[in-house]
């Protein structure tokens, strides 16, 4: 039982590993897995902890921690499937087939680069704009 | 990486991050790409991408987007993710760059 409550903060936890790679990044099924496992574990303690109070104790913390690893597993789920899908609408972001709206800012050695420069520059055939997130 | 760079294209990542963080991060990943400092969010919002109060403490930054522009300044293609935690594969660029080019892939 203590170990199905410690897989379900691994599972929490084990979250900001798993989004390095993007087969577990797109979709967490490592700690979704991960979760199942806890949830077993600790359905068993708790029925050992009950059928078996002689041998095995915990009928106080058994219902605690299966209820703290519940509410773990329930704000992941939270932030996974309601939170990250919160998209402002960006109706007016730029279609395909029109021009890029152009701009110039500093680079990361404080150079002022623009648009137009980048799509000039010798041998280059497009630009690729990654806007992200940020708070590196 | 050099899959962009032998077919010329260009990669600029923007963000809200001051140039010192970029400059920091860029080292530290080892990226070879420009990073621009957009810390008002001025394009980004000109780009209409601004995700309000979405930072970590409430700040306003971009949602994640790519576009890909042509010589001539005019969107190719893009991205825009419904799914923060979904991002595009760099392999999806480059088969579109390699198509709309009429080149085959790899």
């Amino acid at each position: 039982m203590w170990v199905g409550f410690l897989v379900a903060i691994v599972a929490l936890f084990s979250f900001e590993f798993f989004v390095r790679f993007p087969m577990t990044r797109d979709f967490p099924w490592a700690n979704l897995s991960l979760f199942a496992i806890a949830g077993v574990l600790l359905v068993i303690g708790l029925f050992r902890a009950y059928g078996q109070p002689g041998v095995y104790r915990g009928r106080i913390f058994g219902p605690i921690l299966t209820i703290v690893s519940l509410v773990i597993f329930a704000l992941f789920s939270y932030a996974l499937f309601y939170i990250v899908r919160q998209m402002p609408a960006s109706a007016a972001a730029p279609q395909v087939g029109v021009a890029a709206p152009g701009f110039t800012l500093p680079d990361q050695d404080g150079k002022q680069v623009a648009l137009r420069e980048l799509l000039g520059s010798d041998g280059t055939r497009a630009v690729l704009l990654i806007f992200y997130r940020g708070y590196w | 990486m050099a899959d962009f760079d032998t077919r010329g294209i260009r990669i600029a990542a923007i963000s809200v991050d001051p140039v010192e963080t970029n400059q920091r991060h860029r080292k530290k990943m080892g990226y070879t790409f420009s990073f621009l400092a957009d810390p008002n969010a001025e394009v980004i919002r000109r780009y209409d991408l601004l995700h309000q109060r979405a930072g970590p403490k409430g700040e306003d930054i971009s949602r994640p987007a790519e576009f890909l522009i042509d010589p001539s300044g005019t969107v190719e293609w893009r991205n825009l993710t419904e799914n923060a935690a979904v991002r595009v594969r760099p392999q999806e660029v480059l088969r579109t760059f390699d198509e709309r080019n009429g080149k085959t892939s790899r």
